[in-house]
C-alpha cells in the first residue's frame, strides 16, 4: 500500500474515500471502532466534514459519528478520485 | 397442549438443568436492527422488565405462543459485537453460555447486512443452536438491495428467516421454523469464520496451554480467541485460572500478537463478505437515501441546533398547552374529589386519621400522580424521537457544546430527557459507555429544570412579574443551564481530572416510528413512575405529613416549623422567612409541593388569594431568590431514589444532595443581594 499518500481521516473532505490503514487507539476503542465497521483495508467515505466538531463518515453501510479526536487517530489512505 | 414440546428436548445440546419448562428462546442483535419491535410484537403486554441481575441494564423478558405452545424469550441487550467493551456485551454472552437457551435467535439489519452480520460472526462460534431473522425486508428494497435468504441460508448453515418486523410480514414462516427448529425438524451445520492462517499458529499455541484451566461453562476455543482479542474479562479469568507458568507463556504470546484483534476482525469480515457477494445484489449507485437528505438539516451545525431547540420549544409548548390543564383537571376532580370523598367518609373518625389520609395519603401521592400527564408527554415524545432514529442526531450536534464538561455528545441524551423528569434522566445515563463520564453527567443532571420546577415557576413567576414572568422564566431556566456548564466544567476538572471517553456512534437509519414499540415504551414508564409514587413517594409523603402534625396537630407548631424556623437564619442569606424556607424543605418529596406548603402556611386555599398574600408578603428580591433556589435546590426524594440505585452508593448520593445544596444557596444569596443592591 502506498504509504506515502496516509493522512488522518479528519482530514478527508466530504464526498471522498479512503482506506483505512491503521489506528492508533487502545484496545478498548479499538474493539468499538472495529465493531462498528472500521478495520484496516475497509473503505471510508466522509459523510460530514466542517472542519471542527465530530465528523460523520460511512463505512461498510453505515453511518458512524466520530469525535474529531477520535477521527484523528485513525489513517487512511486517501483514494485516487 | 399435551404434546406441545414433547419431541423438543432429544435436539437440544445437553443441559444439566432439568427441561421441564417450556422451551426458551433468546434475542440477540445489534443497536438498530428492529430488535424491540420483533419482541414487542411477539409478546405484547405479556412482558416483564426488570434488570439483569447486579446491573443497570433492563432485562425484558416475556412469553408467546404458537399453536397453543408456549415459549419463553428474553430480549438480550443489544450490541455490536460479544468482547467485554461495556455490560451489554458481558451479559448477552453470560445469558448464551451459561442459560443455554434453546435457541438463539439473531436479528440483522437486511439494509445493512455487512455490519450487522458482525454479531452473527460472533454468535455463531459459540454452540448453541442459532436462527437468523433478516429483518427491515422492505427498507432493504427500497435502498435497491435483492437479497436471497435461501442462498444466505445455505452460506451460512442456519436458518435465515426473511421478515419486516414494522409491518409483522414473514411471521407465519418465523412461527414455523422456530417450532421445526425446536422440533429437531432442521439440521444445523454453522459455516464459521476463519482465523487468518499466521495466527492460527498463535490460537493452537495458546489452546495447548490453556487445555483444562477453563472453567464451565466457557469453551476453549473460544476463550483462545477472546485472549487473542484482548477481551479484558477473559483475560482476568485466564489470570486466576491457570497456573503462574502457564500463565507467562500466554502472556508473552498475547504481546506479541497485540495486532490479532485487527486480524481476527478482519476475518470475520471476509467471511460476511463472502456470505454477502453470495446472497446480494448490490443497489444501484448515485442515489440519494431519504438519511442522507434529512441529515443535510439535522446534523448541519447550525441548523441541526435551530432544529433541536425547535423539538425542545414545541415539548415545552405541548407540556404547558395540553399537559398542565389536564394536570390541573386531574388535580381539581380526582385528587380534589378523593380528598373530598374521604372528609365525607371519615366525618366520624379521628381528626388526626382523617388527615394522615386525605393530607397525607391522598396530598402527597395524588400531588405527584397529577404529573402522569406531563411525563406521557416526554415519554411520547422521547419514545418518538428515538424510534425515528433523531436521538443520536441531537448527540451529535450538541458534541462540541459537551466538551466544555468533559463529556461528549451522549450525555446531551439523558440531560435533555431531564426537562421532562429528572428520573428518566439519571436512569438514562445508562447510554453513556464511560464511568467517569456517566457519573459526572447523574451529578449534574439535577440542576436540569424539570416540569415539576417549570410549574412551580409558571404560578409562581406571573405572582411576582406580572406580565415580565416570560423572560423572568426563560431567565430561570438559562440561568439553570449556565449553572450546570458551570458546574460540570469545574467538577470535570476537579474530581475527574478532565478525563474523556472516545466519542463512538452509530448513525441510525431514519424510519417510521412503530406506534406499538412507543405505546409499550410509555405504557412501562409510567407504570414504573406510578410505582415509585405508591412506594417511595408515598413513604416519605407520609414522613413529611407527620412531621407537619407532630406534637400536637397544630401545623404551627409543628416539628416541621420548628426545624424551618431553626433554619431561618440560613434562609435569611437569601431573603426567606421561615415559611419560604419550609416551603422549600417540603419541595423534597416533590418539586410542586413549595406551592401547596406556602398555601397551608398562609392558610389560604384559593390560589388567588394566595397570590396576593404573597405580593404583600415577600420583595421582589425575596421572589426571584426562591425562584432561582427552587429551580437549583437538592433533587427530589424521587431522583435520590434513583441516584442511589444507579451509582450503587451512598457516598455519590450524599455527594451529589450536597453539590446541589451549596450551589443553590449560594446562588440564591448572591441573586438576593444583587437584586437588593439594583434596588429591586
Amino acid at each position: 500500500m502506498d504509504h506515502t499518500r496516509a493522512i488522518s481521516l479528519t482530514e478527508l473532505s466530504v464526498d471522498n474515500h479512503a482506506t483505512i490503514l491503521a489506528f492508533n487507539v487502545g484496545t478498548v476503542e479499538a474493539t468499538r471502532l472495529v465493531s462498528l465497521g472500521f478495520t484496516p483495508g475497509a473503505e471510508v467515505s466522509m459523510s460530514q466534514n466542517y472542519g471542527r466538531g465530530p465528523l460523520i463518515v460511512t463505512v461498510r453501510g453505515t453511518r458512524v459519528a466520530l469525535g474529531r479526536g477520535e477521527a484523528a487517530k485513525i489513517v487512511v489512505a486517501r483514494s485516487a478520485e | 397442549m399435551s404434546n406441545c414440546h414433547s419431541t423438543s428436548a432429544p435436539s437440544q445440546p445437553v443441559s444439566l438443568r432439568v427441561r421441564e419448562r417450556i422451551p426458551l428462546l433468546a434475542l440477540a442483535g445489534q443497536p438498530n436492527v428492529g430488535k424491540s419491535t420483533l419482541f414487542n410484537f411477539l409478546t405484547g403486554l405479556n412482558q416483564h422488565v426488570g434488570n439483569w441481575p447486579g446491573k443497570t441494564v433492563e432485562r425484558r423478558e416475556g412469553s408467546f405462543s404458537i399453536n397453543g405452545c408456549e415459549y419463553g424469550i428474553v430480549d438480550l441487550p443489544g450490541t455490536y459485537s460479544l468482547t467485554a467493551n461495556s455490560p451489554e456485551e458481558v451479559i448477552t454472552r453470560e445469558f448464551i453460555l451459561r442459560e443455554r437457551p434453546d435457541l438463539v435467535i439473531a436479528i440483522v439489519n437486511a439494509a445493512n447486512l455487512e455490519r450487522s452480520l458482525y454479531l452473527v460472526a460472533e454468535l455463531i462460534s459459540l454452540d448453541t443452536p442459532l436462527a437468523v431473522i433478516l429483518n427491515m425486508m422492505d427498507v432493504a428494497r427500497q435502498e435497491g438491495f435483492r437479497i436471497e435468504p435461501e442462498v444466505l441460508e445455505a452460506a451460512l448453515g442456519v436458518p435465515v428467516i426473511p421478515m419486516t418486523a414494522t409491518h409483522a410480514t414473514g411471521m407465519q414462516a418465523f412461527y414455523q421454523a422456530v417450532q421445526e427448529i425446536l422440533d429437531g425438524g432442521r439440521i444445523f451445520t454453522p459455516r464459521l469464520p476463519e482465523i487468518r492462517a499466521d495466527h492460527r499458529a498463535t490460537l493452537d499455541e495458546i489452546l495447548n496451554h490453556i487445555h483444562g484451566y477453563v472453567p464451565s461453562p466457557y469453551p476453549e476455543n473460544w476463550v483462545a480467541l477472546k485472549l487473542l482479542e484482548g477481551d479484558t474479562e477473559i483475560t482476568h479469568l485466564l489470570q486466576n485460572n491457570l497456573p503462574p507458568e502457564k500463565w507467562e507463556a500466554v502472556y508473552d504470546l498475547l504481546r506479541q500478537h497485540d495486532d490479532a484483534l485487527l486480524a481476527i476482525a478482519s476475518g470475520r469480515y471476509e467471511w460476511i463478505g463472502r456470505l454477502v457477494r453470495a446472497a446480494v445484489v448490490h443497489p444501484r449507485i448515485g442515489q440519494i437515501s431519504l438519511t442522507k437528505q434529512l441529515d443535510r438539516w439535522a446534523v448541519h451545525p447550525f441548523w441541526g441546533l435551530v432544529i433541536l431547540a425547535g423539538i425542545l420549544g414545541l415539548v415545552f409548548w405541548l407540556t404547558f398547552t395540553i399537559g398542565s390543564p389536564v394536570q390541573g383537571w386531574l388535580d381539581a376532580q380526582i385528587v380534589g374529589g378523593l380528598a373530598g370523598l374521604a372528609n365525607q367518609l371519615l366525618a366520624e373518625a379521628p381528626f388526626w386519621i382523617r388527615s394522615l389520609i386525605v393530607d397525607g395519603v391522598i396530598g402527597g401521592v395524588g400531588a405527584v400522580m397529577t404529573f402522569l400527564p406531563i411525563m406521557i408527554i416526554f415519554f411520547a415524545v422521547f419514545g418518538l424521537l428515538e424510534d425515528m432514529g433523531y436521538m443520536a442526531r441531537a448527540a451529535f450536534v450538541m458534541d462540541n457544546f459537551m466538551h466544555i464538561m468533559g463529556l461528549h455528545g451522549k450525555s446531551f441524551l439523558p440531560l435533555f430527557l431531564g426537562f421532562g423528569c429528572n428520573v428518566p434522566a439519571i436512569l438514562g445515563t445508562r447510554v453513556i459507555d464511560s464511568k467517569p463520564a456517566r457519573f459526572l453527567t447523574i451529578l449534574i443532571a439535577p440542576l436540569v429544570p424539570c416540569t415539576a420546577r417549570i410549574a412551580v415557576v409558571a404560578f409562581l413567576a406571573p405572582v411576582f412579574f406580572g406580565s415580565n414572568a416570560i423572560f423572568v422564566s426563560w431567565g430561570l431556566v438559562l440561568a439553570s443551564m449556565f449553572t450546570l456548564v458551570l458546574s460540570g466544567a469545574l467538577l470535570n476538572r476537579v474530581i475527574f481530572k478532565g478525563q474523556r471517553s472516545a466519542f463512538i456512534m452509530e448513525m441510525p437509519l431514519y424510519h417510521v416510528p412503530d406506534s406499538r414499540t412507543i405505546g409499550l415504551l410509555i405504557w412501562q414508564r409510567s407504570m414504573s413512575f406510578l410505582k415509585k409514587a405508591g412506594t417511595t413517594i408515598l413513604g416519605m409523603a407520609l414522613v413529611i405529613w407527620a412531621l407537619s402534625m407532630l406534637p400536637n396537630g397544630d401545623l404551627n407548631e409543628s416539628y416541621l416549623v420548628q426545624f424551618g424556623k431553626w433554619i431561618e437564619p440560613v434562609g435569611r442569606w437569601m431573603g426567606f422567612d421561615w415559611r419560604l424556607t419550609v416551603a422549600l424543605i417540603t419541595s423534597f418529596p416533590a418539586k410542586e409541593n413549595a406551592v401547596a406548603t406556602l398555601g397551608v402556611l398562609f392558610g389560604s386555599s384559593p390560589e388567588a388569594a394566595l397570590a396576593q398574600t404573597l405580593t404583600s408578603t415577600f420583595s421582589t428580591a425575596s421572589a426571584l431568590a426562591f425562584l432561582v433556589v427552587t429551580m437549583l435546590f437538592i433533587p427530589c426524594m424521587a431522583t435520590v431514589a434513583v441516584i442511589r440505585q444507579e451509582t450503587n452508593s451512598w457516598g455519590w448520593t450524599l455527594l451529589n444532595i450536597l453539590l446541589l445544596l451549596v450551589i443553590s444557596i449560594a446562588a440564591g444569596a448572591g441573586v438576593y443581594h444583587l437584586a437588593l443592591f439594583i434596588g429591586l
